[in-house]
């Protein structure tokens, strides 16, 4: 008993447990409710099913909240995601129905669209010292008003089989957005571990004074992480807008920002610094959409999405809470007494 | 001489006074009473949920919720009347739910220490949630009360007219004055959000007033929602989505420091009757797209809070202390 203990402490104290416990939990549900929903078929060379429906839609998400991880691990918070897909949706539709170019300068103007907001949100952070809620809640409320500006009000539509491969594409069968996912956390897998970034990052969550003191450039480590940030949410409305072909500056993106930081928390990442990850952060964000396909499939309206989401949110923050902790501790000994 | 203090208030409601002027002299018919009062009316929801926020950024919290809350208790007001049920309990009702919600947001900010950004969020969808529950689709009001209200009002020479909707505002405009400067209350407010750790070394009483600051807010978000709901005559869950972005944006025009201890409730309503009048320029200009209004109140926000950053390095106006400084 002793030793079924130890070992079951020993995977409790694991981070990865608790997320994946969660996600298989919610993939248990969707089986009984659904047993043919983990079927995999292949049709016309791409490899269809659930997971693969889950991955792709939640695609968005995890790009978003990879780039969240990284500005909530310094401390900060970025609200602007949601109104920096909708300006870099909105740059790339207009240069499509502008004229022929070619696709990868467009993508590029997206993406450096992204970057210039990140910077912005950088500056006024790491440059005027503002806290983060409220120099990205600038860039939040006006930057749908730009979008809108960009756009003329109008929902910008346009063909371009080139450009829409990064929406409804498929590589090796499996969706565009997939692999963007894929990419994208190697490659800040790779930044943040095998560089000091990770460590600086972490650092400057920490504790930013003392980072400071043992000459860690803290300025440059956070504009560095709205930076990023900036540019995952412009790769999330490339691939929003590239999905339905089209730059609605009003809804690319809504409440998006909600779900990614519930992902990173969910993650088990601190909101105050110091501590993230950035494979959780995707596991977290497929956690999210599997609970949406769940609610779906198990035929509760889906009026009763957001009670829910708020309950499993307000859940995970007690849970992770040392005082309530310590309340179910004491609780469970009096039980057992 | 001038309290330093003061500065951006005064700021505030220069450059409403500047934008009235000008608008007055480009527009005829912006530079009435008139049109000035309607700026109470149409704002006075967003100005009584901005005024709820003024104290909990005052603590140096966030109320993401606020929007939610006006949209559930519409909802909730509209179904329990077209029920009929009598107004004196449908109120009372909707305005107490109000506070035990943002008392047990306040609750488990203050008990399990986590932080206001995060909890005001989950209410946020818990409150948005509940209002779809209750009801998907709008829900007419038809009351014979929501009619007198509705067209009820203060006559003033000139045909202009204080409406019910900006007396109301006024109503609680004044207890918040009242309550911020004249009460203990306000005090302890003003102490946690300068620093909680000296305010508790100085006994001030956390948990009450850090449980009476959300609660307060919501309450007001809860009135805020009723007057919404005479405003439209309906109640819609999807209603006042973005408000409390609206509501933060007008606290940090008028003047409030983000990070606590240091604003005016009287600012706030600067910040809101400016916000309005930009609409309304925006409105009597005609050339200019509806979302301009969204850049304009952005460039506002950044520019109040490049000032205060600026305003607190010379100064040292609050608490600001180099150690802070470079960890916010």
């Amino acid at each position: 008993m002793t030793y079924l203990r130890a070992i079951f402490s020993s995977l409790q104290r694991h981070r990865m447990l608790w997320p994946l416990l969660a996600l298989a939990m919610i993939w248990a549900v969707i089986v009984v409710l659904n047993p043919a929903f983990f079927c995999f078929t292949v049709k016309d060379g791409r490899v269809l099913g659930g997971l693969v429906d889950i991955l792709n839609r939640g695609a968005p998400i995890a790009l978003i909240a990879i780039g969240m991880s990284l500005v909530i691990a310094t401390g900060g918070i970025d609200l602007s995601v949601g109104a920096v897909m909708a300006i870099a949706g909105a740059v790339a539709a207009n240069i499509i129905s502008g004229g022929a170019l070619p696709v990868w300068m467009i993508i590029a103007a997206g993406l450096g669209t992204g970057l210039f907001a990140g910077l912005v949100n950088g500056t006024l952070v790491a440059g005027l010292g503002v806290q983060p809620i409220v120099a990205t809640l600038i860039l939040l409320v006006a930057g749908r008003g730009v979008a809108q500006l960009i756009n003329d009000g109008q929902i910008i539509t346009f063909q371009n089989e080139s450009f829409a491969f990064l929406g409804v594409g498929n590589i090796l069968g499996l969706p565009t957005p997939v692999w963007l996912v894929a990419f994208l956390l190697a490659g800040l897998l790779t930044l943040t571990r095998k560089t000091a970034l990770g460590l600086f990052i972490e650092s400057v969550g920490a504790n930013a004074s003392a980072s400071h003191y043992v000459g860690i450039p803290v300025k440059s480590v956070k504009l560095a992480v709205y930076a990023i940030s900036g540019l995952c949410a412009a790769l999330a409305g490339l691939v929003a807008t590239a999905d339905i072909q089209g730059a609605d500056a009003n809804n690319v993106g809504l409440w998006i920002e909600l779900d990614a930081i519930l992902a990173v928390v969910i993650g088990g990442a601190s909101l105050m610094g110091g501590r993230y990850s950035l494979a959780l952060a995707v596991i977290s964000a497929l956690i999210i959409q599997s609970l949406n396909t769940a609610i779906v499939l198990s035929g509760i309206p889906p009026k009763f999405n957001l009670v829910i989401k708020a309950v499993v949110i307000i859940a995970v923050l007690l849970l992770q809470s040392s005082i309530a902790q310590a309340q179910l501790a004491s609780l469970r000994a009096r039980l057992t007494a | 001489m001038i309290d330093s203090r003061h500065t951006p208030v005064l700021i505030t409601y220069a450059l409403f006074a500047a934008l009235f002027l000008l608008g007055s002299l480009q527009y005829e018919g912006l530079g009435s009473l008139r049109v000035f009062l309607n700026l109470f009316t149409d704002n006075a929801f967003l100005a009584v949920t901005a005024i709820g926020m003024t104290f909990v950024i005052l603590s140096g919290g966030i109320d993401l919720s606020v929007g939610s809350v006006i949209a559930f208790t519409g909802v909730l007001t509209a179904v329990l009347i077209q029920a009929g049920w009598p107004l004196v309990t449908v109120f009372p009702l909707v305005l107490a739910i109000g506070c035990i919600f943002g008392g047990g947001m306040g609750l488990l900010i203050h008990y399990y220490k986590l932080q206001p950004f995060i909890v005001t969020l989950a209410g946020m969808f818990l409150m948005r949630g509940l209002a779809v529950v209750v009801s998907e689709r709008s829900v007419p009001i038809e009351h014979e009360v929501y009619d007198t209200f509705n067209t009820a009002g203060l006559s003033l020479p000139g045909g202009a007219l204080i409406s019910s909707q900006a007396l109301l505002l006024l109503i609680v405009l004044l207890a918040a004055l009242v309550l911020a400067h004249y009460r203990r209350f306000g005090t302890y407010v003003y102490a946690i959000g300068g620093s909680p750790e000296s305010a508790r070394l100085m006994a001030v009483p956390l948990a009450r007033t850090t449980i009476g600051i959300y609660a307060l807010s919501s309450f007001l978000a809860a009135l805020a929602g009723i007057m919404f709901s005479f405003y439209t005559s309906s109640g819609y869950a999807l209603a006042a989505v973005g408000i409390e972005l609206d509501a933060i944006a007008a606290v940090v025009i008028g003047g409030t420091l983000l990070t606590g201890g240091s604003g005016y409730v009287i600012g706030t309503l600067g910040g809101v009757l400016l916000m309005g009048l930009v609409q309304t320029y925006i409105a009597f200009n005609g050339s200019l797209n509806s979302w301009w209004t969204k850049i304009v109140v952005g460039i506002l926000v950044l520019v109040f809070v490049c000032f205060q950053r600026l305003n607190t390095f010379g100064e040292g106006v609050g608490k600001q202390k180099a150690g802070t400084r470079t960890a916010a």
